[in-house]
């Protein structure tokens, strides 16, 4: 099966290549079938004071979509107002093609939003293992099957079930916290900026493992500053900023655009910017 | 049903002692909670303190009764840094629990048999007012008219207690709108902040919480001026009827701790004679007595109403409140 | 300021503009002609004009007094830090064992993500205690003193999210920032008789201050009806009230919009010109090019890396602790997402991801038995 072209995008193809591996896999997964759409969405905190100012992102299932911008552009908060977790002013959100504005987010991890916080985003007085039960709470499926599925994802988590999840590192509560999530079969994953904290070698590795969740079928939604590998993996990439969507694009539209380069991957070394 | 009766007793009450100490209670608990946003939970204890330091000075040292005020507010004082220097470091909820427990303490401490010799447990302390009858400067008589006829020591406890409440106004007045004022209007929002200004935000905790804590305890003194110390008075029920009087009136207002005393005297004195009136009268299917309590209940379910619906009071501005959303 | 003054001609490419030399100018100076192109017109005051009416200002040199490496003494160091430990748990968050900061000049402190940087500075501004260690500001030492105490000595520090308080109007904050306030004391403060008058100065100063940062308008209203940006202005302007001598600044453009950025470089740069000693953590590299006289890089906890801002930005050890030594690999290409062969920087990175996963598995055996 091809993939359809989006009129949004405009690319044609880009990603079914041939590529090291189970590229085949990734073009079987995917549909037309919008798993999240965000039209025209002002949301925020405060009364009287926007953060998202007029947003608009569509997920298809089987994708990978990343969010990048600058500080205080609104990511986070995008991804918040999908959980329910910030109050929308105007505008619409479905998830799976039923509206989830004003629901509260235990509602909308039963219908299969799995989201990653970046911080306090593990039970610390818990062990690893407890905090994937938890992850089943909502959503009960069969804890063996998805911890095969987890573990697979993640090797080390197999042997450290017992440890306590209040002894770990920053990176990996983060592996934690997203297995949690995983643990549930989302429908969506929601991941705000996994690499946060991270040492370079790290975040490689935590965006070649999010590669690999979404090509197992998960897909995924991530917020990130580091916009470079981000765009490197995702299918397609929203640039917000200021709460607006600035730009939007496949991967490697974004990853080639000089506005995009201007603005949000000069980076150390480079000359010229 | 004797309207008028029911009004005569309950417009007394707008110009009562009780009416007074309980404001002067309330502008403490103000600067502790509406300004400084300390959880103070234990203004029964403060007024404790200043109604037997007033009364033990003068029965068992015979010290004039100037001089048991003064030692009344010295207690306190003391007993607001033994509360402080624990708690004024940790989080809010710490201070709320410590001056529970802490009043209930001094309740305790006051009831014991351990210092009889001075408190008189649990019978408590009477018979003081001599000094400060002889310091009257109204002539004997009758004064006023209608339901605020007074003898001439009547009349002097009221004014008393009035030009303290009078002063311990002014003061808040005048400290708010200081810059003292302002740093605790910033260490309420963030403390983080205002550290970082250079100011000493422990001290500035610990002076809030001494001020508020001596305005309670001249309530306590003016509460014991006319009548008696007992230890059953400073229950912790005390302190939520000041809490009630102070959310009621506005938190962080002036005024709202008075206002909010003399609504809540007014209607407590009302329904004290109205609803036994209508228990006698076979209107409540409940006796008299009962009836009296009742009125409790019914401070309870006010205090609840107004934190949920309108926290900021009758005069509060919702906007400067931290703990309003 | 004269940016608004000067004709505007059209745009000509700035010439690019040499590094500041470090040997011949005398101790501390600011040296006028190092950054100047010859389309430049310099000004009596050594402010730099460009054909595009631009003022750029010239950086401070001769800062250090050797060659630019990590732990170098300054010529005139406002702050020296000697041996300074952080720990959590087991981490190490900060690990330094000899670090200056020059008098008059601005200093960045950048890293990336762990590096320790808002740890280190939070232990200099008295906001966290450390394990082991002592700082000395303007030779007195100052390790353990408590925050509010070191604010009071001429160093004030914001906040990354910024703590404007916005229960307070904008002019209420500001006559806060006031430091040796009389009406403070609280016995002063019932007479209003003795504080009066200085607080009429101190408004006075604070509505000054207000003017330069265009927030005159905004005196009576609460802060919290300002915008984000003017949050941050209104935190520098409030930090300026006490007269500092060394201005913390905490990520001052974190979640500032790109039209503001400009103003707020300005307003930096302004407190350089009167004096002032800055030192601010930052991940906006433009930022840190454009303003800082100094940069001092961490990584892990330490200092890797310190020096001009040319300099250091082309070092390899600050581009590989940024970047990871892997920064040209393609992980598009990795993960099979794109056509593409793995070269042998892709296949290192895989072998390093590799190593860190059997460490991980390693420590995680010797914690299970």
């Amino acid at each position: 099966m091809s993939r359809s072209t989006s009129s949004d995008t405009g690319g044609a193809g880009i990603g079914t290549g041939i590529g090291a591996t189970g590229a085949s896999v990734r073009a079987e997964g995917k549909t037309d079938r919008v798993v999240v759409e965000i039209t025209d969405l002002y949301a925020g905190y405060l009364p009287g004071i926007n953060i998202i100012n007029g947003s608009n992102l569509i997920a298809r299932k089987g994708e990978l979509i990343g969010i990048i911008g600058p500080n205080g552009a609104g990511k986070s908060t995008l991804l918040k107002s999908i959980f329910g977790m910030v109050k929308v002013r105007s505008g619409e959100i479905t998830v799976d093609g039923e509206s989830v504005v004003g629901l509260k987010s235990d509602k909308l991890v039963q219908r299969g939003v799995g989201y990653v916080p970046q911080t306090n985003n593990v039970f610390p007085s818990l062990t690893i293992e407890e905090n994937l039960q938890m992850g089943l709470y909502q959503r009960p499926k069969t804890y063996s099957d998805r911890l095969e599925f987890v573990t697979s994802i993640f090797g080390e988590l197999g042997k450290r079930l017992k440890q306590r999840a209040g002894s770990l590192s920053g990176g990996e509560r983060q592996m934690v916290a997203m297995s949690r999530a995983l643990m549930m079969d989302p429908s969506v994953l929601l991941l705000d900026e996994p690499s946060a904290g991270l040492s370079p070698v790290r975040q490689d590795d935590a965006f070649i493992r999010v590669s690999d969740i979404n090509k197992a079928g998960v897909t995924t939604i991530m917020v990130e500053q580091n916009a470079r590998r981000c765009l490197q993996i995702c299918d397609r990439g929203y640039v917000l900023d200021q709460g607006r969507d600035a730009y939007h694009g496949t991967g490697r539209e974004l990853l080639n655009d000089p506005k995009v380069i201007g603005l949000y991957l000069g980076t150390l070394g480079s000359d010229g910017v | 049903m004797d309207f008028g009766q029911i009004f005569n007793l309950s417009l007394g009450y707008l110009f009562s002692p009780v009416t007074l100490a309980y404001a002067l209670a309330a502008t403490g608990l103000a600067v502790h909670f509406g300004y400084a946003g300390l959880l103070n939970f234990g203004m029964a204890g403060f007024m404790a303190i200043g109604a037997y330091g007033y009364a033990i000075s003068i029965l068992s040292f015979g010290l004039p009764w100037w001089v048991g005020i003064i030692i009344g507010m010295i207690g306190a004082s003391i007993f607001a840094v033994i509360l402080g220097i624990p708690t004024l470091r940790l989080r809010a909820d710490y201070l709320a629990i410590v001056t529970i427990a802490a009043a209930e303490i001094v309740r305790l401490l006051f009831t014991t048999q351990l210092f009889d010799e001075w408190t008189n447990s649990a019978d408590g302390l009477g018979g003081y007012h001599a000094d400060f009858r002889s310091a009257n400067p109204f002539p004997p008589g009758t004064y006023g008219f209608g339901p605020w006829t007074y003898s001439a020591d009547q009349l002097w406890v009221r004014v008393f207690g009035l030009l303290l409440l009078g002063i311990a106004v002014y003061l808040v007045w005048a400290i708010m709108r200081s810059p003292w004022g302002r740093v605790l209007k910033g260490i309420r929002e963030d403390e983080d902040a205002v550290r970082s200004l250079g100011k000493n935000v422990f001290a500035y905790k610990m002076q809030a919480l001494i001020i508020g804590g001596v305005f309670g305890a001249l309530g306590g003194v003016v509460f014991a001026l006319p009548s008696a110390v007992v230890p059953a008075l400073y229950q912790t029920s005390l302190t939520f009827f000041i809490w009630t009087i102070l959310l009621l009136g506005g938190a962080a207002t002036v005024f709202g701790p008075v206002v909010g005393a003399v609504i809540f005297w007014f209607i407590m004195a009302f329904l004290d004679a109205l609803l036994p009136a209508m228990a006698s009268a076979g209107i409540l299917p409940i006796s008299s007595i009962q009836a009296a309590i009742l009125r409790f209940i019914l401070v309870g379910v006010a205090l609840m109403l107004i934190v949920i619906f309108r926290p900021q009071g009758i005069l509060g501005n919702k906007r400067e409140l931290t703990f309003v959303k | 300021m004269s940016s608004n003054g000067t004709p505007q001609e059209p745009t000509t490419p700035d010439a690019a503009t040499p590094p500041a030399s470090e040997s011949v100018t005398p101790v501390g100076a600011v040296s006028p002609t190092d950054s100047v192109s010859p389309a430049d017109s310099v000004s009596p005051t050594g402010t730099v004009t460009t054909p595009t009416g631009s003022v750029r200002r010239p950086k401070a040199t001769g800062l250090a007094t050797g060659e630019a490496v990590p732990g170098v003494a300054k010529t005139d160091p406002i702050m020296v830090i000697d041996n300074v430990t952080r720990r959590f748990g087991g981490l190490t968050a900060v690990d330094v064992e000899h670090l200056e900061i020059p008098r008059h000049a601005i200093t960045a402190l950048i890293g990336p993500n762990g590096a320790g940087k808002t740890t280190l500075f939070n232990l200099l501004c008295g906001f966290d205690k450390p394990n082991s260690g002592t700082w000395s500001y303007d030779g007195k030492n100052i390790s353990g003193v408590p925050s509010f105490k070191v604010a009071r000595m001429g160093q004030v520090r914001t906040f990354q999210l910024t703590k404007a308080l916005s229960l307070l109007t904008v002019l209420e904050n500001m006559k806060l920032g006031s430091t040796g306030q009389k009406g403070e004391s609280l016995w002063a403060s019932v007479i209003p008789a003795i504080w009066r008058k200085q607080d009429d100065e101190i408004e006075s100063k604070a509505m000054e201050l207000l003017t330069r940062f265009k927030l005159d308008a905004k005196a009576d209203d609460y802060a919290a009806s300002l915008s984000g940006g003017q949050r941050k202005l209104l935190e520098m302007a409030r930090a300026l009230m006490s007269d500092p001598n060394l201005v913390m600044l905490d990520e001052p453009m974190a979640g500032v919009n790109p039209a503001l950025t400009e103003s707020l470089l300005d307003h930096i740069l302004d407190l350089k010109d009167l004096g002032m000693t800055v030192l601010f953590v930052e991940h906006d590299m433009h930022m840190v090019r454009h303003i800082a006289d100094w940069v001092i890089v961490m990584a892990e906890g330490r200092v890797v890396a310190e020096g001009p801002p040319e300099q250091v930005m082309h070092d390899q050890a600050v581009i590989d602790a940024y970047l990871g030594s892997h920064q040209d690999v393609d992980l598009g290409v990795v993960t099979g997402r794109i056509a593409g062969e793995l070269d042998t920087s892709a296949m290192e990175l895989l072998e390093e991801i590799e190593e860190e996963h059997e460490a991980a598995i390693a420590e995680a055996e010797e914690e299970n038995k």
